[in-house]
This record gives C-alpha cells, structure tokens and sequence, in this order.
C-alpha cells in the first residue's frame, strides 16, 4: 500500500477524517514557512501539500495565487523549495507537492522525480496534467515512490474515474464545486452524487477539497459518502495570513 | 478534426508504413519513450487523428509533432471533448457550412479583396499584394473566428459565450457574433489593457457584452485567458469559450485554424485567377498567430511557396521585452498547450511587450511551433520602429491605414526587400495579410509619428 494511502486509512481507523492542510511554499514568508509546517505536522495534519507557486495558477482562486505570486516574488523556486525540503526535521505526516506542469517541465521531470523522492516527497497534484498527459510523468514518479494523484469532479464520468483508478496509487483528490480553490459557504448538492461515482470506481482512499473551511461543512454528507479526507487551502492561507497559528486551523478539525 | 478526410490514399499508406517512426516523432522534448502500443498505450487513443501535411505521418492526437496537447484541470476536459465532438458532427453538415458562408459574406463583408500595390511595388522591384482582411466588419480577421464558434456553440445549445481579449479586436468580434446570434457574452480583459483601450471597451458594453477587468497577475492577455479559463470551469454547462487564436489546448488550435483558412483559400484562388499562378511567398504577424494559421495552412501542401510569419521583436534592444517566443523564447506548456514561451529558467511565464496589443503575448499557437521545428515556415523579426515605419508607408504610399500588427508582417518585407529580390524570381508575388485597420491604433501612433 503507497504510504500516502496509508496515512490516510491510519486516521480512519482512528475514527478520524484524515486532514490534508495546503500552504504555498514560502508563505507567509520564506522565514516562516517552515515553523508554520511544523506547526501542521505537530497539530494532526496526516498529509501536508505544499504548493510550488507558479505565475499563472490556471486552477486556483484568488487567496492562492495571490499566495503564488508574493512567493514568488520573495525569489521562491521549485530547486529552491526541494533544497529546503530536505533540511526539514523528519515529519509525521505524508508530504504532496502540488504545482503546475511548466515549471516540473523546466527542472525536468526525470531530476525533479529523483530529487523530490530524495525531500522526502510522496505524492504530487499536477492539475494541468489530466489522464491523456499523465503517462510518462506519472511513470517517472512513479520509478521513485511518488504518487501522481488524480483530481476528479463533478463533470467527471464514472468510466473517466475507472481509467484514473487503473492506473492511480495514493488517494483520489475529489474536486467539490465545478470551479477554481476558494472557500465556500456551502458545497453543492452534487457533490454527493461525485463522492458516489468515486466510491464505485476507485478502491482508493478519497480526499475532499476546494471551498472546505469548517468541519460542519461536512455534517450533510451522509455516513457512507463520508470523505477519508479534507484538504484546506485558502481558508488556512487566510487564517495564517493574520497572524494566526497554522496549528489553531487544525484544531477545529480534530 | 478533419483526420482522414483530408489525407489522399497514397498519403494514408505511407503514413501507416512510417507509423512506428512516427511514434518518436511526437514526443514531447524530455520524452525519451513515447507513447505507442509498445508502450501499453491503446494505439487507436493516440494516433486517431493526423492533421496532415507534406511528408507528415500521423501524429499523437491533439499535436503537432512535438507541440500542442491538453495542458488543463480534469474540469475542463469534458468541455473540450464534447467541443471535439461537435467540430466532427456539426462543423461538417452542408448547412452549417451554408449558414456560415451567408454570414461571412452578408454580415462580415466576405470575399475580401486581394489589393496589388503600386507604389511600394514599384519601390520594391517585386509585386506586393495584400488580403484584405481590414476590410471586415469589426475591422479584422476575428470575424472570422467568431462568427464560426458562436455558430458552433449555439447549434450544441450553449447560450453564452466567453471570451479573452487583449487589444479588444477579439472582444468586439465576439460581442458582435453573440449579438448577432442572439447569446449572452462576457469578455476579460486585463485591467491594464482596459484602461489602454478604451474605445474596444465601449464597443464591446455596446455590443452588449459583459467586459469583466482582470486585475491579477500582469493585468494583461495572458491573465485575462487565464480568468477566461477559470470562468469556463464554472460556466461550462450553458456557456462556450470562443478562443481568440490559434492556441491553448486541443482541439482550439485546429478550430481557430480551419475558421480562419478562409483568409489563405481565398488569397490562392484570387492569386490563381489574377496571375495564372500561386504566390511566390506569403507573409503575416505573428501574436497568438491566429491570422497567420490562416494564411499559411492552405498554402503548406505548395513547396513553391515560400512562407513567413512575422514576430514582434519589441524595441529591438538584447534583452527587451518582446513579443517573440518562436525566435526568443523556449518549450514550456502554458494555457493548455506545449509551445515556444518566453519563459525564465524556473518555467515562470515572463511578460511580453509590442506597440501592438494584439500581438503581446507570451506564447504563440502550437503549430506555428511545429511549422517552424520542421522548417516549412520562417519566422522573423520586426521591431517596434520597424512597424511603426511600414505604418506610415502604407499609409502614404497606398492609401490605407494597417493595424500595428499588420505593419509587423510589412515591415519585415520592406526591411528585407533587397534581399527578396535578389531571392525571388522575377515578376516575383508577394502577399501580405492585412489581419486588421489601424484606426484602433491611432493614440499609439501620435505618440511615436509626427502628424
């Protein structure tokens, strides 16, 4: 079982949502970005994605790319996040780089597969990379342990989900609303009907995200669609952003 | 697509005998292996479709050799299939192809005239021409474009459309097809390029477009596109988006291409009737290269055919800003496709420049990539002066005001004349596309020419 899977199933076990926290590289400052990733691995964050910004994040809202782009600015770099990386102390919880395709393309995909392996990275959300595009690269991460996990959503037939599930390791990344990353109040009544389609196609563990902020979001999903897992961007960006400790966001969800 | 329909039976063989060379033909540049059903790839996925050219196997669907794909969310994925799925059902019935010519003619004001020029002729020492394009209604080729996807879209029952613009020529040509059609229409456009130009604005609000500003990133094209994008994610149900160019993911470059071939067709066939030949070399700008696409693809099967795109080079200076991602620029996937970008070395999208709007963007449309990797087309450079310069020529000369991005395409003739005639034969013909009017240019010109 892929590491990454396992985490995710070792929170179920427990009774719990497994929770899957986002913070852009370098945010809110390159000083701070690692105390605050501790600060996740200390509060129960079982997988942490970091975020590789880039100048046009196609699939994100506004909190993230605003977030991508002062990284940027601070001179933020995908060799320089995969350097850091690797000073960081050991984690308890599974690492996921989520970032676009051109920059992975620039650093080549073959050195990037071998040195996020060596960071200590285990999976990766590439989302400008759909299934028709995936082959190699997922190839190449995969030779080094690393997942390339697959995004689905609304629009997204159960025989599309099928072809993911052949070839997909790690967990399933379930798109809620048919949009960008951003919070929302409420999530639609779709998204039932998206986790249901994801049940039957995939032995995978399925994660929730985009628009998630407060566990009470979830209150109206039924016991057996119940996510594995819930990812959070923009919300904690925000939290974290006003000076609040990454570790408090958690808190509310544990 | 137009896959085998287009490709003549000995073609159809030869491209099968040369199949598993061709499977390494597509990759992209870090691909070492490639797809192909050596490779547990399903052959029929990969290699259902060749857009052909001379020489050409077929190729990995949605590419152009190296160039091209579907860079894009797993959300937009539905939308571009059912898009493909469209071009192959509708795009060829008889009537959609009738009620399209009506509106070209009628409402567009097609044919356009292929215009000879004396004056510069005679300057030149070889016979210049120009396609008309400028002539149009809404003063560009993007008519042409438009007019086919909001015709498209509202026969798969979409009732909106969005769309990107830069310099507004795309927005105007959108909202003008939309209300003719009877749909809904919302236009991005950077913050920076709203306020830049106006006048593109009001016609758009009158036309009774929706113009939303994009104020993140560079506030210019390449945002607005990306806003555009994230729109469609949303708004895929009820709403198409009318691509502006030849570019972003597959099947765009195509359809925007086989829109716009109208201009090429009938360049060659008027050629043919006016001369009794075809063109010696045919010459366009180059931004998303959408006009270009246009010109050149009917010509690619006529090796006598010299053809040139023109990019915009900036202020010319080493290092400057420009518009000229095919001669400046280096591979990198952006807006859905893999295609020359200005890029730095970490892959972060660098921003363009050009006195011309229209042709300030990053990246340029996968097949003139493609076009240019095997070497059937020639890319060059015009500087901003350089364009500014043809502007008033032709203006002078001929009689006729060109948009900035047109006097690039000029401009590359008229800086190379002497080297043209001593290359061409003879009595020699040689087409410019006038992609646009430069009436929308007038504020950028005063700033630079006397008047």
């Amino acid at each position: 079982m892929h590491i990454l899977e396992q985490k995710i199933r070792n929170a179920r076990a427990g009774g719990r949502t497994a929770l899957i926290p986002f913070i852009t590289a370098g945010f809110p400052s390159p000083e701070r970005f690692r105390g605050a990733v501790e600060e996740l691995d200390a509060h129960g964050a079982d997988i942490i994605e970091i975020g590789i910004p880039f100048s046009d994040p196609v699939a994100d809202g506004p909190v993230v790319e605003e977030a991508s782009r002062r990284a940027l600015a601070s001179g933020v770099t995908l060799r320089g996040i995969l350097k850091d990386l690797r000073t960081f102390p050991r984690l308890q919880a599974g690492l996921v780089l989520m970032g676009y395709m051109n920059p992975i393309l620039q650093y080549g995909p073959d050195s990037f597969a071998r040195d996020a392996a060596d960071a200590g990275v285990a999976g990766c959300i590439i989302p400008d990379v759909p299934l028709e595009e995936s082959g190699e690269l997922r190839a190449m991460l995969g030779a080094r342990g690393i997942a390339l996990i697959p995004l689905v959503g609304q629009n997204t037939a159960e025989e599309r989900m099928r072809e993911y599930a052949a070839v997909s390791e790690g967990f399933v990344y379930v798109v809620s609303v048919m949009g960008t990353t951003g919070v929302r109040d409420g999530l639609p009544p779709q998204m039932l009907d998206t986790l249901r389609r994801a049940r039957d196609a995939f032995s995978l563990p399925l994660a929730l995200g985009f628009g998630l902020n407060r566990p009470e979001q979830l209150d109206a999903v039924p016991a057996g669609l119940q996510p594995d897992a819930a990812v959070f961007g923009s919300a904690l960006l925000r939290h974290i952003d006003a000076g609040r400790p990454a570790g408090e966001f958690l808190d509310a969800w544990r | 697509m137009k896959c085998s329909a287009s490709v003549g039976q000995g073609e159809t063989e030869a491209a099968t005998s040369e199949q598993p060379q061709s499977t390494c033909g597509v990759r992209l540049r870090w691909r070492r292996e490639t797809c192909g059903p050596e490779h547990g790839v399903p052959a029929g996925r990969y290699f259902q479709c060749g857009t052909k050219h001379p020489g050409e196997f077929l190729m990995k669907k949605g590419y152009f050799g190296d160039f091209g794909g579907q860079f894009v969310p797993e959300l937009l994925m539905p939308p571009l299939r059912e898009l493909e799925a469209a071009m192959a059902t509708i795009m060829s019935s008889p009537s959609f192809q009738e009620e399209l010519d009506d509106l070209l003619r009628n409402f567009a004001g097609r044919e356009t005239p292929l215009t000879f020029c004396p004056a510069l002729s005679h300057e030149l020492g070889f016979n210049l021409w120009l396609k008309r394009e400028d002539l149009l209604h809404t003063g560009a080729h993007k008519i042409n474009n438009t007019l086919g996807q909001a015709l498209l879209a509202r026969r798969m029952g979409k009732r909106s459309l969005v769309a990107e613009t830069g310099a507004g020529q795309h927005g105007v040509a959108t909202a003008a097809a939309a209300a003719r059609l009877g749909m809904g229409c919302v236009i991005y456009m950077g913050a920076e390029d709203v306020e830049r130009q106006a006048p593109n604005v009001r016609r758009m609000k009158l036309l009774g477009a929706e113009v939303r500003p994009v104020e993140s990133g560079s506030r210019t094209l390449k945002d607005a596109i990306n806003e555009a994008l994230r729109y469609w994610i949303s708004a895929q149900e009820d709403t198409h988006y009318c691509f502006g160019t030849a570019a972003g993911p597959h099947p765009f470059p195509t359809l925007v291409r086989d829109f716009q071939s109208v201009i090429g067709r009938e360049t060659r066939a008027r050629m043919l009737e006016l001369t009794g030949r075809l063109p010696d070399m045919v010459v366009a700008a180059v931004g998303g290269g959408s006009n270009a696409i246009g010109m050149f693809y009917p010509f690619l099967n006529d090796g006598s055919v010299r053809i040139t795109g023109v990019e915009a080079a900036g202020t010319g200076e080493p290092g400057c800003c420009n518009s000229a991602p095919l001669n400046l620029g280096s591979p990198g996937v952006l807006h859905g496709q893999h295609t020359m970008l200005l890029q730095t070395e970490d892959g972060q999208i660098q921003p363009s420049h050009s006195v011309s709007a229209g042709l300030d963007y990053p990246g340029v449309g996968p097949e003139h990539a493609w076009l240019q990797a095997t070497g059937r087309a020639f890319y060059g450079l015009a500087t901003d002066a350089e364009a500014l310069r043809a502007f008033a020529a032709l203006c002078r000369s001929e009689g006729i005001l060109p948009a900035l991005e047109s006097s690039h395409a000029l401009a590359w003739v008229l800086e190379h004349a002497e080297k043209l005639r001593a290359e061409l034969p003879g009595e020699s013909n040689v087409v410019v596309n006038l992609s646009g009017r430069g009436d929308k240019d007038l504020d950028i010109v005063e700033k630079h020419l006397p008047l």
